[in-house]
């Protein structure tokens, strides 16, 4: 860019006009001459700078699955892939197997799908095609609001309001009405993979509203008017209109929330139980992979322990990144051409 | 645009089944917005009404006190989050604009779209995983936990966010402004640092406070690396209390006098967070590139 900038200027006429002045002009030429030959070593000092600024990031991912895979080898070697099917969890014995944990976060991540992404397409609906003008913004601000809350907060709130609001009044209901499917089964203890669906949808309804909202925008305001012209209600106008025309986007938001879903920690850590156990019953406590890592990693006490632990951690981050990669292009198949936004 | 709807509800046609449909859709929309509003209220009812108990002069003064006495308080994890929060901005603020600045006025090429996807990359990496990293460079490396470790941990968090939002906001300097540096003799590198990266100041600004506010709330990345301490720490290679990590500790703790504590730590880091994210709209409001955040 720079280089044509530069160049511009010389390309216009008078140049060639001047030649017979060389001579006369040379002495005065030569000092920015040679100011322009130590601002070419210091720009490229800049340039060299900055591209280890960025080489730097490709070097913390490199570093990071580098470490990942190193630490890991011990219980790698041991257990090859059996190691995410078995279920016992024997730190003694020094037997593991990560199936409970991998069976603990797709279910608690897919029940926080299922209650947050109808809640969150309704919210990014009303936001963008119902709600008045005015209130668009402030709307938008509250919902991105629960975003910035830590997740150790929504744990603390979960265990001393969610938690006992759910053994109290929800789950007992669940169990006398809906019992029959064997998903309520058993004691309430309020704590379980509910009370971590529940938490987590109530964490990823604010990512999912906010790419639902930007590719619902995206989609030109003719699709809107023309449905309308054709004596659509506003309801329908929304349906075949916009979700249509935004359904590759949406998903690119729904999976976007599964990722960030499957890694979290402390406020899962802090409600599902943390007992390695499957069971069918949603009142039941589990286990995820990142709340084993979290209580057991300081604890670890043989090498192969914390291999197994850190081969959780692996997993856990090649699925996230699979995860995300997939929103990612999801999202740019809607938004090309539109800016981007840097935290999506 | 919503309006265009009401004017076909005067038509014959109009069945009532589909008028019914939507009212219902836009029922269904409202309640939505009300059920997400709800736990954003509740938590911060709570926060606040829980929270505002429980604090006291002698919580923001004192360490905490042993298990069954009363009193103490989270001085030293205020303390040891404000130093751990700060070694990860020395590392990762210089790190994540230089990398913006080379995306923006580089990276038009094959290896800055490599930078910019592992950027991406980085950014979804879990923070739990982003701590066993972090464990296994600085801690074993150290041979024990650390207020470094933890800030290493945070910095990885903090990079990708600020590398992004200063690419994003480079990008939005005319390039114009850039011309007419050059046209004046100005070098590049000194174009890049005080003609761009100066307007786009309070854009950067946003950036890195919102990747400031996203790590100053994070505890899985802290468990084993800052790990938590009883007393006051000022270096850096020792462990390290956290407001974060203290609340975790406390929350999950049996007894309610930690419990009344964790909610006032709480509600301390959230003001923290508030106050950074505040603090950036009225930036962001003021500068000169607006449509930041």
């Amino acid at each position: 860019m720079a280089n044509q900038a530069l160049g511009a200027p010389r390309l216009p006429g008078p140049q060639p006009a001047a030649k017979s002045e060389v001579v006369s002009i040379s002495t005065a030429r030569t000092a920015p001459l040679s100011k322009a030959g130590t601002s070419q070593v210091a720009d490229r000092l800049f340039y060299f700078a900055m591209l280890g600024c960025g080489v730097c990031i490709l070097g913390l991912v490199a570093l990071i699955v580098y470490e990942l895979i190193s630490k890991s080898s011990l219980s790698l070697h041991a257990f090859g892939w059996r190691f995410f099917f078995r279920s016992e969890w024997d730190p003694v014995n020094e037997q593991f197997g990560a199936w409970p944990f991998v069976y603990g976060t797709v279910v608690s991540s897919l029940l926080a799908l299922l209650l947050a992404v109808p809640l969150a397409v309704g919210v990014a609906v009303f936001i963008t095609e119902m709600c008045p003008r005015r209130l668009r913004g402030p709307l938008a601000f509250l919902t991105e609001l629960l975003a910035a809350i830590p997740s150790v907060i929504y744990g603390l709130w979960a265990i001393f309001v969610l938690v006992p609001l759910l053994r109290q009044y929800v789950e007992p209901l669940l169990m006398k009405y809906l019992g029959w499917t064997g998903l309520f089964d058993g004691p309430a203890y309020g704590i379980g993979m509910l009370a971590a669906g529940v938490i987590l949808a109530i964490m990823v309804v604010p990512i999912i509203s906010s790419i639902t909202r930007e590719v619902m925008t995206a989609v030109p305001q003719q699709q809107r008017e023309a449905v309308l012209a054709l004596g659509a209600t506003r309801w329908e106008m929304i349906r075949t209109g916009v979700l249509r025309n935004a359904r590759a986007g949406i998903l690119g938001g729904v999976i976007l929330g599964l990722g960030r879903a499957l890694g979290e920690t402390m406020a899962v850590t802090m409600v599902i139980g943390n007992r390695p156990e499957i069971s069918k019953s949603l009142l039941a406590p589990g286990y995820t992979m990142a709340s084993v890592i979290a209580n057991e990693f300081s604890e670890a006490t043989s090498d192969k322990y914390l291999s197994a632990l850190v081969e959780v951690g692996l997993a856990l981050f090649l699925v996230t990144i699979i995860v995300n990669i997939l929103a990612q292009l999801l999202v740019w198949s809607v938004t090309r051409g539109m800016p981007t936004r840097s935290n999506a | 645009m919503p309006d265009l709807s009401k004017s076909t509800q005067g038509l014959p046609r109009m069945g009532l089944w589909r008028r019914a449909k939507n009212y219902a859709a836009t029922f269904f929309a409202g309640a939505a917005v009300f059920l997400v509003l709800v736990p954003l209220t509740a938590i911060f009812a709570y926060l606040v009404y829980k929270g505002v108990g429980a604090l006291n002069w002698a919580f923001l003064t004192q360490t905490p006190k042993p298990v069954g006495e009363a009193g103490g308080g989270m001085a030293n994890a205020i303390a040891g989050s404000v130093l751990i929060l700060a070694i990860a901005s020395v590392v990762g603020v210089p790190v994540g604009i230089g990398a913006g600045i080379y995306l923006a006025e580089y990276g038009r090429n094959r290896f800055g779209n490599l930078v910019r996807f592992t950027a991406d990359v980085l950014n979804g990496v879990p923070s739990i995983v982003v701590g066993i990293v972090a464990y296994s460079i600085v801690v074993l490396g150290q041979g024990h936990f650390s207020a470094l470790a933890g800030g290493v941990a945070l910095a990885i968090m903090m990079i990708p966010t600020i590398t992004r939002a200063t690419e994003e906001m480079l990008l939005l300097v005319p390039q114009a402004i850039r011309e007419a540096a050059y046209g004046l003799g100005v070098p590049r590198w000194r174009t890049t640092l005080s003609i761009t990266l100066r307007t786009a100041t309070s854009g950067v600004i946003t950036g890195v406070m919102l990747a400031f506010a996203r790590v100053a709330g994070e505890t899985a990345p802290l468990l084993f690396t800052a790990f938590g301490n009883q007393y006051w720490n000022w270096k850096i290679n020792q462990p390290t209390a956290a407001l974060s990590l203290q609340v975790y500790t406390y929350a999950i703790s049996p007894f309610d006098e930690w419990h009344r504590q964790a909610w006032a730590g709480a509600l301390i880091l959230i003001i923290l967070i508030v106050a950074s994210v505040g603090a950036v709209r009225i930036v962001a409001g003021r500068g000169m590139l607006k449509g930041a955040s």
